[in-house]
């Protein structure tokens, strides 16, 4: 009886998995077979077209790529200060541990929410308008909960003994986090980066609402710039009558998805390095 | 210079002579400890410690596990500092000045008061970079050539220069347990420390690797002032001259090594050296 109940749940459980592989697979399909024969170096490299067969992706790819390294930028720095003052300097009050409850929150408000926080505070009061600058913000503040869980998971893996053996040495606080501390926890700490990052890199709700959604022809060539991204292209195509547009948009998901894997390969390797630092 | 303090009835004893009559030395005096309690959050840990602590020897803390041992060696650097909720009553002097008094630099005062840990624990970087990261933090090389003499100087006085010379640039995390200690005691001497704290640096290794630490605590008290703590009591035999035998936070005896071993003047401290409690 009891090893009929354990087959029963196993293969429930492997009927799930199959379910929801095929479902991706099936999803990925559609995509290559609708985009793979529209990929090509010139889909890459054209600008936006009313002309379905001469429209490209270049100033969306582009406009993605300055957005999020922009994001990237803005949210490390930021993100890493923050974890490194609660989970270091911090003191254990009632402020704190309130402070903790709503970065952990945060990291669950819908992204609409930024997009309207960012055309409040950066588009109208800080007046940067529909910028990569102001995307960048926006975004930034998007990953900033993730960036500061992470790190400070990142932080909290660096052994005792590595600080006490500074500390001993003469060292002060601030020369043991930023000799010892951060860079063993530096691994961990960028992995946590760039998930968050491609969590943004497709997100579409929060730059719709700062106005990314307008027809830009052209790729970005400063913060100042209007823009548009891989996403917002994407719906953009897919939202228009012809069916080659539609083409259009399963070879933009494409370009996305070979980012996305791109960037979490490169948080895979990062990960893969740091458990063979500690190993040895 | 000590007064009794209040203390259970079956150490009374103890609690009278604890810390009366400093070792027969002419070595002079390093480290003064006068009535020093020490808490955890609300638990007293130590209780009413006095002690003198003679420069230029090797003064060993013995004792069974959770007696206070390490945590005293701790207070004498305030590494205890870094853990929350911790406070010292009394006075712990070196070389005549209150660690614990107002405007002390902690970070001073641990570069003068070196330590050498339990589990060995090298930065994650090469062998050079490990004994060169005191020296970097305190600005103590001048020069590139300085820097480059310093850390061969204290590889050499930790005696592992001769097995890493040709690989001083490789990961230190590569070593042996055994040279791993000894690159920490390398890393511990190279900001010239007058006091080296060492909280049982051997328990670890293995006996060929634990004879060379012996050998090594041997000749590096020509130049500093050593403690060190201890389980094994052949250890302290060997390399100390004098052992203070804790028990449950308190000091119960502290005497030339010899007289610990061979004749204390406590009960409770011959039950412990013969193996009869503990």
């Amino acid at each position: 009886m009891k090893h009929r109940a354990d087959l029963v749940f196993r293969t429930v459980a492997l009927g799930t998995l199959v379910l929801a592989l095929v479902a991706l697979a099936a999803l990925v399909y559609d995509i290559v077979s609708g985009g793979l024969g529209r990929l090509d170096w010139a889909f890459l490299t054209n600008m936006a077209s009313r002309r379905p067969e001469d429209a490209g992706i270049y100033h969306a790819l582009a406009g993605s790529i300055w957005v999020i390294v922009l994001t990237a930028a803005l949210a490390l720095p930021l993100g890493v200060a923050a974890a490194v003052y609660l989970e270091e300097y911090g003191t254990r009050s009632r402020i704190a541990r309130l402070i903790e409850i709503n970065i952990a929150n945060l990291a669950a408000v819908p992204s609409i929410i930024y997009g309207l926080l960012g055309l409040g505070v950066f588009v109208r009061f800080m007046g940067m308008g529909r910028s990569v600058l102001a995307g960048a913000c926006t975004l930034a503040l998007l990953a900033l909960p993730v960036v500061i869980l992470s790190t400070r998971e990142a932080l909290r893996t660096v052994p005792g003994s590595i600080r006490e053996g500074s500390y001993a040495l003469g060292a002060t606080k601030w020369q043991t986090i930023w000799y010892q501390v951060l860079p063993m926890a530096l691994p961990g700490i960028l992995t946590g980066l760039i998930l968050s990052l491609s969590r943004a890199i497709g997100e579409t709700a929060p730059l719709i609402t700062i106005g990314a959604l307008t027809y830009i022809p052209f790729a970005p060539d400063s913060v100042w710039s209007p823009f548009t991204v891989l996403p917002i292209q994407i719906f953009n195509w897919v939202s228009r009558p012809q069916a080659a547009f539609k083409e259009n948009a399963a070879a933009g998901i494409l370009v996305l998805m070979l980012l996305l894997l791109f960037m979490n390969a490169i948080a895979v390797f990062l990960r893969d390095r740091f458990q063979r630092q500690g190993r040895s | 210079m000590s007064v009794a303090t209040p203390s259970v009835p079956s150490l009374a004893g103890i609690a009278a002579r604890r810390g009366q009559a400093p070792v027969p030395t002419d070595a002079p005096v390093k480290i003064d400890v006068d009535r020093m309690n020490f808490y955890y959050g609300a638990k007293r840990a130590l209780d009413g410690i006095s002690i003198r602590i003679h420069a230029n020897l090797v003064t060993a803390f013995i004792g069974p596990s959770g007696c206070g041992k390490s945590t005293f060696l701790r207070s004498l650097n305030r590494m205890n500092d870094i853990i929350p909720a911790t406070r010292v009553e009394g006075t712990v002097l070196i070389d005549g000045q209150n660690i614990y008094g107002p405007g002390v630099d902690v970070v001073e005062l641990r570069r003068r008061v070196g330590m050498v840990f339990q589990k060995s624990n090298p930065f994650p970087k090469s062998i050079f970079e490990n004994v060169a990261y005191g020296l970097r933090i305190n600005n103590m090389a001048r020069s590139k050539s300085e820097m480059n003499d310093r850390v061969e100087e204290s590889l050499r006085q930790a005696a592992i220069f001769d097995e890493v010379k040709d690989r001083l640039h490789e990961s230190a995390l590569a070593l042996s347990g055994g040279q791993q200690q000894r690159l920490c005691i390398a890393r511990a001497l190279a900001i010239r420390p007058e006091i080296l704290l060492m909280d049982e640096p051997a328990s670890a290794l293995d006996p060929i690797a634990t004879q060379r630490i012996e050998e090594l605590i041997y000749d590096l008290k020509k130049n500093y002032t050593i403690v060190i703590v201890t389980h094994n009591m052949q250890q302290a035999a060997r390399v100390s001259d004098h052992t203070a035998f804790f028990w449950l936070g308190r000091l119960v005896e502290y005497e030339r090594t010899d007289r610990i071993f061979t004749a204390p003047a406590e009960k409770l401290t011959e039950d412990y050296v013969t193996g009869r409690c503990g």
